[in-house]
């Protein structure tokens, strides 16, 4: 048990009331859940043709190839994407120069103040609005939004990790005699980007989960799949905890790849913190949503 | 431009809708989240697996998905789920099943945002104040009143906000389920002009913009407010 600074280190007394609480809340808990099966029962959503989309492998391999692929590889691509957005505007902000601090600023604002859905509904309708194919046309706004909104979101990254490499290196590069690029691309970069590689997978999970607000433009992947699903087999319930439980055992190993490569890469120093204040050991999860 | 300008009333609608969604889910998520984070930091095992378990699974999960299940799914296993019984008109505005909807998912994916930033507030309150607060013999109330909670409540006002930016963001959401809110009135803007498309996805970004910008605001406000020295 984690003694955190709310109490003490419970006494005798205090674990024999524990332990009543415990068991209380375990038995609301257990009868809440019994509940929630019971209706899932008497509903009928628990009954086995609701399921059998997901036990025919025809229906496994369109919910994965149509759905999870093509949703891995939008997010994977609005990441890619984001990362040079960032880098241009991390670095941008941080220049000596007013009018490309200004603006880069501004780009920066703008894109992280918007909504990513009204940036793909204006990329369907406006910057794509000319392609033929729908699914290219919905694949590519959801592309370009989520590459300008999380661009946006990793160019603070970026900037705040190029702050966080120590001054003296920097100070030390322009004492042998580099000049100002050389500086940020051969030393300032290369040690920033070791800090922020977690930030940038967190941001991936980001990227996965908001591929489904292409729901609003036609939609693509995960979202999309479970449509034709449960308009043939009326299984609505069945088919948003299948999806969402793909969602979220993808969102957690991206998470638990995350964790790995910080311990292997940067080590126990802490793990980059952008918006935040204290010192203490906050998950740096907050931030991102 | 002109079709913001000649529809202003049904645009201040919308924002009016985008403006409701956000300060009801944000009290009802403030609430749960709150809930949650007692959950995480206290001392009853059962319910701190429960609020990390909960936390877990809804920051993993998209909002759409929590959007279709309430919009699809629920009313099917629990009929009050439904929203039917909501039926609220004032003035110009009508908060009706569609609204009632949005605000459950809106609310139930904040809370485990809100809760992480509690939680962090409240760790970012070093152990040794803690300790040095019962040293001097306070007991518990006086411990979490004078000393553990004004810290975290400081320390926790950054990340609330910026929890609070995206719940106002997320309210878009809404606008594909039914609500005829910001978003959802811009896409009909957009299929009504073609020819005045970027006039109208700017002016919606700006009303965007101001929003955040007066949550933001209002953060870094109280931040001064209450910083020490």
């Amino acid at each position: 048990m984690s003694a955190g600074v709310l109490f003490d280190a419970p006494g005798p007394a205090t674990r024999a009331r524990h332990r009543t609480y415990s068991i209380v809340a375990a038995l609301a808990l257990v009868a809440g859940v019994a509940f929630v099966i019971w209706r899932l029962y008497d509903t009928g959503q628990l009954e086995y043709d609701k399921w059998e989309p997901f036990l025919t492998p025809r229906y496994i391999e369109a919910i994965l190839v149509d759905g999870l692929l093509i949703t891995l590889q939008m997010a994977f691509s609005a990441v890619i994407g984001a990362v040079v957005f960032g880098v241009l505007f991390g670095v941008g902000k941080l220049s000596d120069h007013r009018w490309v601090r200004w603006p880069c600023w501004l780009v920066v604002e703008f894109f992280r103040a918007v909504p990513v859905i009204m940036l793909m509904i204006f990329c369907f309708y406006a910057v794509f609005g000319g392609m033929d194919e729908l699914s290219r046309r919905t694949y590519w706004s959801v592309v370009l939004a989520l590459t300008l909104y999380n661009g946006a979101v990793l160019a603070e990254v970026f900037r705040a990790g190029i702050n966080a490499v120590p001054r003296g290196q920097a100070e030390a590069a322009y004492a042998i005699g580099m000049r100002k690029t050389q500086v940020m691309t051969i030393v300032l970069l290369p040690q920033a980007v070791k800090i922020m590689i977690p930030a940038i997978i967190s941001q991936m999970v980001v990227a996965l989960k908001d591929t489904s607000l292409g729901y609003a433009v036609a939609g693509l992947g995960l979202t999309r799949i479970a449509k034709p699903i449960y308009q043939q087999f009326g299984n609505h319930v069945p088919t948003i905890i299948v999806i969402t439980a793909i969602y979220v055992v993808v969102n957690l190993l991206l998470t638990l790849l995350a964790t790995w490569i910080q311990k292997k890469f940067v080590g126990e120093k802490k793990v980059l913190d952008v918006p935040m204040v204290g010192q203490a050991q906050s998950d740096r999860s907050t931030g991102v949503i | 431009m002109n079709a913001v300008l000649d529809n202003f009333d049904l645009v201040l609608r919308a924002f009016g809708y985008t403006v409701f969604l956000f300060l009801v889910s944000a009290v009802i998520s403030l609430v749960l989240g709150t809930l949650l984070a007692a959950m995480r930091v206290g001392p009853v095992t059962v319910l701190r697996i429960f609020g990390t378990g909960y936390v877990t699974l809804v920051r993993n999960t998209p909002l759409v998905m929590i959007f279709l299940f309430f919009q699809l799914g629920a009313g099917k296993i629990f009929d009050t789920l439904r929203f039917t019984w909501v039926d609220i008109h004032i003035g110009p505005f009508d908060f009706t099943s569609f609204f009632s909807a949005a605000v459950a998912s809106l609310s139930l994916y904040t809370a485990a945002f809100i809760c992480e930033a509690i939680r962090a507030g409240v760790n970012a309150v070093p152990m040794g104040q803690a300790e040095a607060a019962r040293a001097i013999g306070l007991p518990f109330s006086g411990v979490m009143s004078q000393v553990v909670l004004p810290q975290a409540i400081r320390a926790s006002v950054p990340p609330l906000a910026s929890t609070l930016i995206a719940l106002l963001k997320n309210t878009s959401v809404a606008g594909v389920f039914g609500v005829i809110e910001a978003v959802g009135r811009m896409k009909g803007f957009t299929n009504d002009y073609a020819d005045q498309r970027w006039g109208i996805f700017i002016a919606f970004a700006i009303g965007y913009v101001i929003l955040v910008e007066i949550v933001s605001l209002i953060s870094s406000l109280l931040e001064r407010r209450w910083k020490v020295a």
